[in-house]
């Protein structure tokens, strides 16, 4: 089962490291790890996914609060939540595939981001498993190169992770 | 504000926290530091190699309950602390380890003597620092000190840049607190928590108490005799546990686990309800988890929330102080009786008359269960006994009876051999008033004894007892049980210790009767200096009893009849 964990850390040199290194002792698969700003200076957010059971992302969250520069942990896998995923897409046209790209471009919300001579370069935001779709539909007209940034994903409603109780 | 270096700042800071000794070893990196200690008031003991450092820091924080420091150089100064430090991790010692590092602009250019100690030391420290600036060398070491000795306490890196110790500021001890955004070490224990595990005990009728280091690290002992005896129930003792419970107490069932008393792990196996205090259920401890205690629901007390369900799951949790949580807990509990259920426990003792090992009559064999418990007897029980790792630790643990926290010193979680004569060093420097014995088999003690020459250039006195049974006798043991007595590679052939020790201008003795064993304990006692004991102990001895790793708890493997001598526990049950 997928776990995402949002981690609120202290922006410090190092910090990426102590947490991935985490993953790593305590024997977790890590399947995706973005960092990011937030709107306080000084402060970055983490969204890790990883392949756990509900007892093992327990221990995960509780290791994460044992890091000096772990802020905050929350765990969306319990609450409805938004989440989101963004690919690059490098697929080639020759000929009668270009139709077939923009079919899958007007029907999937992907967005063309640049056009080469024999490639075009798709945009796809979305939730995981619809990039996923997007990517499975892709896949047969020939991706040359592709790259994903991992989700990220927030709490639904007005409820907000914030560190700004923690000074 | 007057200026000061960086190097002077360490010190000051130092000095600030209280830190009087320091253990530690010198080189380029650390240079600066070293000359600017000169000015201060600091004792300076220079050890013999930096693991030496770490185990001493780890001896004296643990000795003496505040927070140990060892200083190195960079690179392989650095890098020798890195068993001393896992030591320190494993058993949650306070130690703050101050290295130097080569000048900032250099890091990352493989530097001469560069080492990345922070990336190498990140799974195996509480937290570490790197400091480049002068300025941030007083936040980085207050800071140390704070999340060394906070909650769960631990070893913390500070990793200081050559030229971060010889710039200048201006600069002021700033006598406010550490506040860190991420730490908080001290969760209050909520009510609803508090009384979950009070109705637990209510309920109870075959209760444990199962007590760790955590007890003698929140000073805990006395709440926790307050509840054993208010709610009537039977303590058994992780081995970092010893001396946090007296021995001679009536409730205290001994040692737990792998080598503890058969009564105890039956008592547990058969308990309904165990208390956790303070202890992390190692894998010594429950042996095979999954019918560890089948009949006993837990109630889980420690201040570190990552151990809760970790190893056991638990009823009932309480995270925080072990402490302030028995405080709170016995407001709410009423008197209860488990007279059946401790007698019961008792009968399965067995005559106590019968295990008195002093009582055997000597058969021309000298056994280190001997030793250790006239070493015991001699020191009425009061010393500070520091264990190396091995049979003679489990034997140490077995028969000598430790009455006061603080007073049995061992590796526990790394097991690291070696540990003995150093961390001895360190206890005694904490306690100088104490009598201080170090416990360490022949092979361990090869493994850090230059520490002597440390001992006898410091005029520190320590009483090393060599339990010398020429071999890697646990590992030997081992071997003896699941390896068919195929000996590879633990039989050990030792230098002359009594001319070892003379070499460093100590004295030394050989013991290889049981007669002869008081006789040369009290010379030691009497002795000014360290004096090294090498008892010439049975070969061929193991630590009775057994539970194989992995093996349910109850599943003991019992000291074969007809036996020479008694075993701890009682009769096979
Ligand atoms: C050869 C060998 C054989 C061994 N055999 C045995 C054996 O037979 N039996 C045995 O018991 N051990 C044995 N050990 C030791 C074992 O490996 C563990 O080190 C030991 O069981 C750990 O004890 P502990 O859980 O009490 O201490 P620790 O590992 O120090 O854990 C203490 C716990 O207390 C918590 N704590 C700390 N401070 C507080 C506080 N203020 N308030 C609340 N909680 C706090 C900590 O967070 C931690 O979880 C052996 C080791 C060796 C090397
Ligand atoms: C540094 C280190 N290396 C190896 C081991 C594995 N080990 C555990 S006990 C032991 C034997 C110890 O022999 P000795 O010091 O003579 O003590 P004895 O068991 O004979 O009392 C060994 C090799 C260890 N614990 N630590
Ligand atoms: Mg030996």
């Amino acid at each position: 089962m997928h776990h995402t964990l949002v981690a609120l850390v202290e922006d410090k040199p190092g910090v990426l490291n102590r947490v991935a290194s985490l993953f790593r002792r305590r024997n977790f698969n890590i399947e995706s790890l973005t960092v990011g700003r937030t709107a306080e200076p000084g402060v970055s957010r983490m969204t890790i996914v990883i392949d756990s059971d509900q007892a093992s992302a327990e221990r995960v969250t509780a290791y994460l609060y044992k890091l000096v520069n772990v802020i905050q942990v929350e765990d969306l896998g319990s609450v409805p939540a938004v989440a989101r995923d963004l690919a690059l897409i490098k697929v080639a046209v020759g000929g009668h595939d270009r139709a077939a790209l923009l079919r899958v471009v007007d029907e999937t919300r992907a967005h063309i981001v640049d056009t080469g001579e024999q490639t075009i370069t798709l945009e796809i935001t979305g939730e995981p498993p619809h990039v996923d779709a997007v990517i499975s539909r892709l896949e047969p007209l020939g991706i040359i190169e592709m790259v994903r940034t991992g989700q990220v994903a927030m709490r639904r409603g007005d409820t907000a992770l914030s560190a700004a109780q923690y000074v | 504000m007057p200026k000061r270096t960086g190097a002077q700042i360490i010190w000051e800071c130092l000095v600030h926290e209280g830190v009087h000794t320091v253990f530690g070893y010198p080189g380029g990196a650390i240079l600066p530091a070293y000359d600017a200690m000169l000015d201060y008031p600091i004792r300076h003991v220079l050890v013999r190699h930096e693991q030496g450092a770490t185990h001493m820091a780890d001896g004296f924080a643990r000795a003496g309950g505040g927070v140990g420091v060892a200083v190195a150089t960079s690179g392989p100064g650095a890098t020798n602390m890195v068993t001393g430090i896992a030591t320190a991790m494993m058993d949650s010692s306070p130690i703050v380890c101050i290295t130097g590092q080569v000048p900032g602009k250099l890091i990352g250019y493989d530097a001469f003597q560069e080492t990345d100690i922070t990336g190498i030391t990140l799974p195996i420290t509480k937290h570490s620092y790197l400091v480049t600036r002068v300025e941030d060398i007083m936040p980085a070491i207050k800071e140390a000190f704070h999340l060394a000795k906070s909650g769960r306490p631990g070893p913390v890196l500070v990793d200081i840049t050559k030229d971060a110790q010889q710039a200048s500021t201006e600069w002021a001890w700033d006598p406010a607190g550490v506040t860190l955004r991420g730490y908080r070490p001290n969760r209050p224990v909520t009510r609803a928590d508090i009384a979950a595990a009070a109705d637990l005990i209510r309920q109870a009728r075959r209760p444990v108490i199962l007590a760790g280091q955590g007890v003698i690290q929140s000073g805990a002992t006395r709440d926790l005799l307050a509840l054993a005896e208010r709610i009537d129930a039977p303590i058994a003792m992780t081995l970092l546990g010893l001396g946090g419970v007296p021995a001679s107490h009536p409730l205290n069932l001994g040692m737990m686990g792998m080598h503890g008393e058969a009564w105890v792990n039956h008592a547990i196996q058969e308990a309904d309800l165990l208390l956790a205090f303070g202890m992390r259920f190692d894998d010594r401890v429950t042996g095979n988890a999954k019918t560890y205690a089948p009949h006993a629901r837990k109630i889980h007390v420690d201040i570190d929330p990552s151990e809760i369900n970790k190893n056991v799951r638990a009823d009932a949790a309480i995270v925080g102080d072990l402490r302030e949580t028995l405080e709170d807990l016995l407001e709410g509990l009423e008197a209860a009786d488990h007279a059946e259920w401790i007698a019961y426990i008792h009968s399965m003792k067995g005559d106590a008359a019968v295990r008195d090992i002093q009582k055997l009559p000597d058969n021309g064999h000298l056994y280190a269960a001997h030793v250790i418990n006239d070493i015991w007897r001699l020191t009425g029980g009061n010393a500070v006994v520091v264990t190396d790792v091995g049979q003679h630790q489990m034997w140490e643990a077995q028969y000598y009876h430790h009455e006061t926290p603080r007073s049995l010193l061992t590796s526990g979680g790394l097991g690291t051999m070696g540990f003995a004569l150093p961390a001895a060093i360190g206890a005694k420097m904490a306690r100088p008033e104490a009598e201080v014995w170090a416990v360490v088999g022949d092979g361990g003690f090869q493994m850090t004894q230059a520490e002597l020459a440390t001992a006898a250039q410091e005029g520190v006195k320590v009483n090393v007892a060599i339990i010398n049974n020429g071999y890697l006798g646990m590992v030997r043991q081992w071997q003896e049980f699941f390896y068919e007595r195929r000996y590879a590679a633990t039989p050990l052939r030792s230098p002359d210790f009594v001319k070892l020790a003379e070499a460093h201008g100590l004295e030394g003795y050989r013991v290889e009767t049981r007669a002869h064993v008081s006789d040369i304990v009290e010379r030691a006692r009497a002795a000014d200096g360290t004096v090294i004991i090498d008892f010439r102990v049975e070969q061929e001895d193991s630590v009775y009893p057994m539970v194989p790793a992995g093996a349910d708890l109850h599943a003991m493997i019992r000291r074969p009849e007809p036996s020479v001598l008694a075993e701890t526990g009682a009769d096979p049950i």
